[in-house]
């Protein structure tokens, strides 16, 4: 039996997916990155190989991507994740044309055809604004998890519409609102929709084609999702774990180039 | 103007500057780089193309009481002021060179200590910081006589110059364009014409040097061989594999900015034409193993040429095309000794800057069927607005037209505080790998 290994190391977790020569997907595993790349890579690797039960040296090719895909010495090949996340969304969800990518520090938003292939992309450019760093300082600063942050925007009646997109100034217009004594959730509602916005002229730039799919960990948002498929007006199909969809898809091309 | 000042920038110009380079030539040669194999053999004029511009920034710092002195815009029809022989300085070129010296940051932030937004374009903050602070790679600038400045760049310009002309308390001429929106109209070329002929009169004063008319329109003849000249220079490039990259020409475009009108700029496009035919004949090219093609749009990036062309070579990418270096072969060849000033009216407000967005579209169209451009890449720069405004729309709208795949990427063409390696190779990589199969 041929087994492959996809490995996204993202800024914030490293996922790794192991498939089987049938495409099925054997085993996953998700680590914080943390400062050393490699160590996280080896968790994460090490982890995924013990629960599909396989040693390393059955793993027949192996793709790495995300932005830590430069410093791994022992892959096969490096791929971006940009056409990982394509290829990713595309098996899980074949009828996808806009993939919506919403990681610790990028955002993206990628077209692809019929196969999976990029048509087109458009990333965030430096700044955190519509990035997941931008909700992990904002649910830092009212001390919830992200999970929990999510939920509560949805909660919301009365919408706190928040000016700035920029981490530092929407962090302490945010500080401010609280100050005031304002209700929580109504702030929190206003957080997701200057995220969402950002997002959606992101996704103007490239255009709605076909099914959207989101992935990365900000999937797991509710509040984001929600206020997004309200701009979109129809749903968007998210995997049960979101953040794997890079791995998945690196795992996907290390098979199609070992053929 | 003193004799002995005279004298002085005689004998630099003689010997002074003809050592000074047979020394850092052979300093160069010293510390010579390993050749990359992804790379053609360097073109031979690039040592020709370094003494002309070193002379130039070294002889500067003699021309007091020698030669009056101007600063210019790189949109500025320097052909008149060469009638009255100012020895010209540009600084968006001087900004180039600290760019490429990696002094960008360094520079502008003396123009940010004094309290200049760091969303200003950053050729004017790296002039108005070493205006200030005098920080500069090129040794040391002549204090300028003269400051003179066109809009039919940006309007950035106007008001960077304006700054100067206030600091140092001289004169500015402004050379105002109107906007291109549809075709050119007779009534604007008046309008242009005019203000050359109230120019005259001030540039003798300043200069000291009357004005003659048979000297303007050798002096515009040459601009335009200059200009032709490096239009050929650039479509040697139609050929595969194209005996130069891009990359080359941003650096090869020296001459034609801030030399442009004086003989020496079309001596050297000539004998650049030359090398790059006898390359063609050869088979040479400037990519080792060039299989895609692709197109720039906007400034280069100074601080990252090197990196780049070798990124993009070791995939068998070249760059053939650039609608930057495009711009001094585009409407420069306009210009017609019978008609000087209504040519020169017409060959600078017709620049790309100061043209409608059809036109840029256009063009763009037609480059990508001239030079067989697989691809282009967009690079957005908040310095300069003119240049990334529209951007998007023009990405879309050939797209759809030609099909042509491209990728935006953002960066500055000096500061390099405002751009991210990482993000920019991971887009870069996404558009290689969505441009193979
Ligand atoms: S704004 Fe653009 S055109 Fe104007 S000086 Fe800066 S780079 Fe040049």
């Amino acid at each position: 039996m041929t087994y492959f290994a996809g490995i996204d190391i993202g800024s914030l977790t490293t996922e790794v997916v192991i498939l089987k020569g049938n495409d099925r997907m054997v085993s996953s595993a998700i680590d914080l990155t943390g400062t050393d790349c490699n160590e996280a890579v080896e968790q994460a690797l090490g982890q995924a190989l013990s629960r599909a039960g396989i040693s390393r040296s059955q793993l027949s090719f192996i793709v790495a991507t995300g932005y830590g895909r430069i410093t791994i010495p022992f892959v096969d090949k490096k791929i971006t994740e940009i056409s990982c996340h394509g290829v990713g969304a595309h098996h899980l969800f074949p009828d996808s044309g806009t993939v919506i990518d919403i990681g610790g520090q990028d955002s993206k938003v990628i077209r692809i055809d019929k196969q999976g292939k990029v048509l087109d992309f458009t990333m965030n450019d430096k700044c955190a604004a519509g990035t997941g760093r931008f909700l992990e300082v904002m649910a830092g600063a009212f001390r919830l998890s992200l999970e929990d942050f999510g939920a509560l925007s949805l909660k919301s009646k009365r919408e706190i519409p928040i000016s700035s997109v920029c981490t530092v100034f929407a962090e302490s217009e945010v500080i401010s609102l609280i100050a005031q004594n304002q209700a929580k959730e109504d702030i929190i509602r206003g957080l997701h929709r200057a995220v969402v916005n950002r997002i959606w002229s992101m996704v103007q730039i490239v255009g709605v084609h076909g099914a959207v799919t989101m992935t990365g960990g900000v999937a797991k948002n509710l509040g984001v999702v929600a206020l997004l498929e309200e701009k979109l007006g129809g749903k968007i199909h998210i995997h049960s774990e979101p953040q794997i969809v890079g791995a998945l898809g690196a795992a996907l091309l290390a098979k199609r180039l070992f053929i | 103007m003193s004799l002995a000042q005279k004298a002085r920038y005689n004998f630099m110009k003689d010997l002074g500057a003809p050592a000074l380079l047979w020394l850092q030539e052979a300093q160069r040669k010293k510390r010579s780089r390993k050749p990359n194999p992804y790379l053609g053999p360097p073109l031979k004029c690039a040592g020709r193309l370094r003494e002309i511009m070193t002379r130039h920034y070294y002889l500067s710092r003699f021309t007091k009481g020698a030669k009056p002195v101007a600063w210019v815009t790189s949109g500025a029809p320097v052909e008149l002021l060469r009638v009255f022989d100012f020895y010209t300085i540009y600084p968006e070129n001087h900004g180039a060179l600290c760019g490429a010296q990696k002094k960008g940051p360094e520079i502008c932030s003396e123009a940010e200590k004094k309290g200049y937004h760091p969303d200003l374009c950053s050729y004017a903050r790296i002039d108005l910081g070493h205006a200030f602070s005098g920080k500069t790679p090129a040794g040391r600038l002549p204090r300028p006589d003269l400051l003179f400045c066109a809009n039919n760049i940006c309007q950035t310009v106007l008001y960077w110059y304006k700054e100067l002309s206030y600091y140092w308390d001289i004169p500015l001429i402004i050379f105002d364009t109107p906007y291109n929106f549809q075709d050119i109209r007779k009534k604007d070329i008046e309008y242009m014409v005019r203000q050359f002929e109230e120019m005259i009169p001030e540039l003798e004063r300043i200069s000291g040097r009357k004005y003659s008319h048979d000297r303007f329109r050798k002096i515009i003849s040459i601009a335009r061989e200059s200009a032709s000249t490096w239009g050929r220079v650039l479509a040697t490039m139609k050929h595969r594999p194209a005996p130069m990259s891009i990359f080359d020409a941003f650096v090869h475009l020296a001459p034609i900015v801030s030399l442009r009108g004086l003989p020496v700029a079309l001596d050297y496009y000539r004998i650049l034409l030359d090398e790059l035919e006898e390359r063609i004949a050869k088979g040479i090219g400037a990519v080792t193993n060039e299989r895609k093609r692709l197109m720039w749009d906007n400034i280069a990036v100074w601080f990252n040429l090197r990196d780049w062309s070798s990124l993009f070579a070791e995939r068998g990418f070249n760059f053939v095309a650039a609608t930057y270096t495009n711009a001094w072969a585009e409407t420069i060849h306009y210009l017609d000794e019978r008609f000087p000033f209504e040519s020169m009216a017409r060959a600078y407000s017709l620049v790309i800057l100061n043209n409608n967005l059809s036109n840029r579209l256009k063009l763009m169209e037609q480059m990508i069927r001239d030079y067989e451009i697989d691809g282009l890449v967009i690079l957005s720069l908040r310095s300069c607005k003119p240049y990334s405004v529209g951007q998007y729309d023009i990405r879309r709208l050939l797209g759809d037209r030609l099909g042509i795949r491209s990728v935006v990427i953002e960066s500055d063409m000096t500061d390099f505080r405002t751009y991210s390696e990482e993000q920019t190779r991971t887009r870069l990589e996404a558009f290689f790998e969505a441009l193979e199969v």
